[in-house]
């Protein structure tokens, strides 16, 4: 090969495929089958495609691989024992999971959550949010090509990690949230850590940004492909990243506020054109944007109580087991039988890494929920995979999955 | 949320444009506005909310399954609908019976009930006439029973490892 540059565009070098369907005598279409152990489907995702040369015409997505009953499973547990098992829905946004069940139960409760709660869990969710980003980031290159983004991605991923080890005494799964407010308040040096950690995440996004965003493989993969109209997406319920990078400005955190984010100073980033590099840069400025939530929630977090006082839902400290005996009361009833539930239903929906998080709760007045539902984002915006891939090239395909990003474990639960 | 009152606008709004048997009740609770519709008029109200209701609800981000066992009809299913524009979530309830349980779909109105749908007929049974792929999603296709059903017993079925596959004859019948 000569040391040339390329003279011919990628897109340009592949002028014999023509995007038009070829004609009678050439119209024959190949079914192939990706998945569901693929290491481009993120996960055990069954993509039945139906190609027409190297031209992807029709996309069936068939999911349940991972389906583990975690609905059912619910039934069965005590509310406080329940957020364990919804963390492990969409396993890359456990705070999210977490936060959204408990938001539904307090909404039962009509428990207050103190404002520190509120504000440890905004900084525990940013936090999880970058986390899921470079997560996402790093496996999306790497379905690209690019393998120095996978271990870039891991790396600053883990240092996200690091924290919630600190403050939840677990990496993953953390159970941090509880109903009522936070388990445990941060310990010191949190705070600090915290800010080390924005100062490096400032300019590894930066690098990141040199490493791919002048990167010509990279640009000439990502722009222009994966292209659906706004309104398409509206009406298959597709939110989050995805709707914004084709420039719906819909994000929950601003349209209908919860747990206190009308109190911070954040924008909304959009894309304009709705193709694979809007979604990128659109969750390259989220990330951004967490850590301006992340600097303003350490600079005025409140003094105050980190969980309910309200003894007949949260735990009663532990150093009052010993002097108190309501405590002692309290704290046997909680752990045995579990905080009861007036009988209702209720939907609380939050804005995860990727999109529309909801909640349904039912409760019959009992210590277990008699139905838990999880509206995933996931899970919808899969729907939305067959509009984005469709008369694309079976590469621009792989893309398609990558920059949906689509989490197994919440589609399946 | 609208409030109780604006619910009830709402209710008779969808009575005079749909019919007063379509509004079977409403309920505040919580701050969650629920509109109890018949099943059969379910189609009609969402889209009558969708495109000729004065205040349209023009989203649909969620169709949840749910089973009222003690209650009759035990099953549900809630549409959670969306305004963009006015930030604001109302949900539409219908109840059904166990035996034969079949709602309109409105999948041709939000297409984002396909799947949704798809997976309250997975756990409840419920079938949703006029889908264009009633099939189940999450269990497998031959699978009996409707997992998610409170009378449903939780656990007792095998998993099959490869040392005990022999054991448990003709599982795959």
């Amino acid at each position: 090969m000569t040391d040339q540059p390329l003279s011919v565009p990628y897109r340009e070098r592949e002028r014999s495929v023509t995007m038009e369907p070829l004609g009678e005598e050439h119209d024959e279409l190949l079914t192939i089958n990706i998945g569901p152990h693929h290491p481009a489907t993120h996960g055990v995702l069954r993509l039945l495609t139906t190609l027409e040369g190297e031209i992807v015409r029709d996309v069936k997505p068939i999911i349940g691989y991972v389906h583990t009953g975690i609905e059912k499973s619910c039934e069965d547990q005590q509310y406080w024992k329940v957020i364990p098992f919804v963390e492990r829905m969409d396993y890359l946004s456990y705070y999210f999971n977490a936060m959204v069940f408990c938001m539904a139960v307090e909404r039962l409760l009509e428990e207050e959550v103190p404002e520190r709660a509120q504000w440890l869990r905004i900084i525990h969710l940013e936090l999880n949010r970058i986390a899921s980003h470079l997560f996402w980031i790093a496996t999306a290159a790497l379905d690209i090509g690019a393998i120095t983004m996978l271990w870039w991605g891991c790396r600053d991923r883990d240092l996200a990690l690091d924290l919630f080890e600190m403050s939840g005494g677990q990496r993953f799964h953390t159970r941090y949230f509880q109903v009522g407010g936070v388990v445990e308040d941060i310990p010191p040096g949190f705070e600090e850590q915290t800010r080390k950690f924005i100062a490096t995440m400032y300019v590894r996004i930066e690098q990141y940004l040199s490493l791919l965003d002048r990167n010509e493989i990279w640009l000439q993969r990502t722009k222009g492909t994966g292209i659906v109209p706004v309104e398409t997406l509206l009406a298959l319920g597709v939110t989050g990243p995805l709707l914004r990078a084709a420039g719906h400005p819909w994000d929950l955190r601003k349209a209908m506020p919860y747990s206190g984010y009308e109190k911070f100073d954040f924008n909304i980033p959009v894309g304009s054109h709705g193709d694979n590099y809007d979604r990128f840069r659109v969750r390259i400025e989220e990330m951004r944007q967490s850590l301006r939530i992340l600097e303003q929630a350490l600079d005025g977090l409140p003094e105050g109580p980190y969980i309910t006082e309200n003894r007949k839902v949260a735990l009663p400290p532990r150093h009052e087991l010993a002097t108190s005996m309501e405590a002692l009361i309290h704290h046997f009833k909680l752990v045995t039988e579990g905080f009861r539930v007036p009988p209702g239903e209720t939907y609380a929906a939050i804005e995860s890494p990727r999109g529309e998080l909801g909640c349904y709760v039912l409760a019959d007045g009992s210590s277990k929920p008699a139905r838990v539902h999880m509206r995933d984002p996931s899970f919808v915006n899969l729907q939305s995979l067959p509009e984005m891939a469709r008369d694309h090239l079976l590469a621009d395909f792989i893309t398609c999955v990558a920059m949906l990003d689509p989490i197994l474990g919440g589609v399946d639960r | 949320m609208p409030d109780a009152t604006g619910l009830e606008l709402i209710a008779q709004r969808v009575r005079e444009g749909v019919g007063d048997e379509a509004v079977t009740g409403t309920l505040y609770y919580r701050r969650h506005a629920t509109l109890d519709v018949a099943p059969e008029s379910v189609r009609d109200v969402i889209a009558y909310l969708r495109d000729r209701d004065e205040e349209p609800w023009e989203r649909l981000m969620s169709v949840h399954g749910v089973d009222y066992l003690p209650a009759e009809p035990r099953l549900g299913v809630h549409y959670e609908l969306l305004s963009m524009e006015r930030a604001d979530r109302l949900n539409v309830r219908t109840r059904v019976g166990v035996d034969d349980p079949r709602v309109p779909t409105v999948v041709d109105l939000h297409p984002t009930a396909d799947f949704q749908e798809r997976e309250v007929f997975d756990m409840f049974g419920v079938v949703f006439e006029g889908h264009p792929d009633m099939r189940r999603i999450l269990m497998p296709e031959d699978y009996e029973g409707y997992p998610q059903r409170r009378d449903f017993p939780m656990g007792g079925e095998p998993v099959i490892y490869t040392f005990n596959e022999p054991k448990l004859p003709r599982w795959y019948d």
